[in-house]
């Protein structure tokens, strides 16, 4: 965005970018013409109504869907060419998976490691260590071996934020990551992802309908908008440096 | 009577079925995840008609049908992400057609009827020692698969949209997917018949399911019931003199039952 690409410093670098980017289902426009330049230590905030193409625009920065015009990039690579995926975190809607479905909190929050780089690998000591960390930072430790099925919605939310953080992403993407939740819960919820945002090198790319809290975190003014997509953004100065740091061990550190 | 367990044929029936419940249960347990159960029975009527062209131009039944149920799988994974949000339908679609062309065959050769039965039925007492080696080496590869691509198998299942962003080729790991099972399905309708087989490879998933907590317990459980759904309804069918594939199948049915009552006395 323009200007958190002023506020910049050099070392923040292009995440993700769009360039001229649309998209039809069929002869319905849903995505027209969007361009937008997400920053290293944005928090970029997506709202609009239902069928305005929030989980749309995410599936297309993601690569699960190819744009019919325009270019994405990720990390400065174009999305189709990209491969260094272990540098998002993705949360899903919560909605979207089968409760029924037999899987311990460990086996989800591990296969967050699961991608290219560990075919062919077994799950390493340090795995293990790395999703308990996970599990602490977050205080689901004691779920560790429950069906996730069998979890409140906020205790899933969290398991998902889990799998999202153990491979110690650099952006964090989340599709409606509050809906269905009470409101205690999204506050809990929302002030983790603040203070990842001010204390760590980590970007944020959130679609939510959540406006009360993206305004009183990100400003009362959208920064762009598109169609009837409105996209709100702050950045943090709270780190020094650039230098990378290890989130599950750093959010332990100080929380601890 | 005793004799007869110790009977070349029926030894080969064991180790044939064994081999097969090995195999369909974790297969099925992928399925039933992915929501997919119904495509044991889609395959298993293209192959069938694969079996029918093979009698009708004299080639190795099983073979053929093994082509077509491989067409078939790719068919419907290729259909699959055409209605992304109907995959009942592709598979619908690719069951009519396997049916209509399995009468077509079966009508051009009126002759061979007899043999067609028992690929309806299953004729597990006639396996001979090149279908057992073609059903060892589907089961060594499934079961390889399985085991090597265990922790990506869960991930796709589990939500397949993560693991397109965990950067998995998720498209070479449906296709493989789709084409193992085609083979499982293949060489298990020999052993139950074509309308038999879909219940070897979702039923003890269908078990499974209503006592597992974790995947891997899923799994095990699966195979656990598969292994002695055929083991004890083979004995039992030997013994009593009855239909082998159906009694392996009542026996699942059975185990079913036991399942979801011990499920709903420890909630």
């Amino acid at each position: 965005m323009a200007l958190a690409a002023e506020m910049a410093e050099d070392c923040h670098q292009p995440v993700v970018e769009l360039d001229n980017v649309s998209f039809s289902f069929g002869d319905r426009k849903v995505i027209d013409g969007l361009s937008l330049t997400v920053r290293e230590r944005d928090f970029v905030g997506i709202i609009g109504p239902n069928g305005s193409g929030k989980t749309t625009l995410l599936r297309l920065i993601v690569g699960l869907l190819k744009p019919d015009r325009g270019e994405v990039r990720l990390f400065g690579v174009p999305a189709e060419r990209f491969r260094d995926w272990h540098l998002i975190g993705y949360v899903p809607q919560r909605k979207a998976f089968n409760p029924l479905f037999p899987a311990t909190v460990r086996e989800v929050v591990l296969s967050g490691l699961f991608g290219r780089r560990k075919l062919f690998r077994r799950v390493t000591r340090a795995d293990q260590a790395r999703c308990r960390d996970a599990l602490e930072v977050l205080g689901i430790a004691d779920l560790e071996s429950r069906r996730i099925g069998a979890l409140s919605g906020g205790q899933q939310q969290r398991v998902f934020l889990a799998r999202a953080l153990i491979g110690n992403p650099r952006l964090l993407i989340l599709d409606e990551p509050t809906a269905g939740v009470d409101e205690e819960t999204q506050d809990n919820f929302f002030g983790l992802l603040r203070h990842m945002h001010q204390k760590h090198n980590m970007t944020f790319l959130m679609v939510t309908h959540d406006t009360e809290r993206v305004r009183s975190y990100l400003g009362p003014e959208p920064e762009t908008a598109s169609g009837r997509l409105s996209f709100y953004v702050r950045h943090s100065h709270g780190l020094e440096d650039c230098a990378e740091t290890d989130l599950l061990h750093t959010l332990r550190t100080k929380e601890g | 009577m005793l004799e007869l367990f110790t009977a070349g044929f029926f030894l080969r029936a064991l180790a044939g079925g064994a081999l097969i419940a090995l195999t369909a249960a974790p297969v099925g347990v992928f399925l039933v995840l992915r929501r997919q159960a119904m495509i044991g029975d889609g395959i298993a009527h293209v192959s069938i008609a694969g079996v029918a062209l093979g009698f009708l131009i004299n080639l190795y039944p099983i073979g053929v049908g093994i082509a077509f149920a491989v067409a078939a799988s790719l068919a419907i994974e290729a259909l699959r992400r055409a209605y992304r949000t109907y995959a009942e339908l592709s598979i619908a679609v690719i069951m009519a057609g396997g049916i209509a062309l399995a009468s077509l065959f079966f009508t051009m050769g009126m002759g061979f009827s007899v043999n067609v039965t028992s690929y309806l039925f299953g004729s597990i007492y006639t396996l001979d020692d090149t279908d057992l080696a073609v059903i060892s080496a589907i089961a060594a590869a499934v079961l390889a698969f399985a085991v090597i691509f265990q922790k990506e198998l869960f991930l796709l299942a589990f939500d397949e949209d993560a693991a397109a962003v965990n950067g998995l080729p998720v498209r070479i790991f449906n296709v493989l997917a789709s084409v193992l099972t085609a083979l499982v399905i293949s060489a298990a309708i020999k052993i139950v018949g074509a309308l038999l087989v879909s219940a070897l490879i979702t039923i003890p998933a269908a078990c499974a399911l209503a006592l597992a907590r974790s995947f891997r317990q899923a799994l095990g459980l699966a195979v656990a019931a598969g292994e002695i759904a055929v083991i004890l309804g083979l004995l039992t069918a030997g013994w009593w003199n009855l239909a082998p594939g159906g009694t392996v199948v009542l026996l699942l049915i059975a185990m079913l039952v036991v399942a979801l009552a011990a499920r709903r006395l420890s909630i």
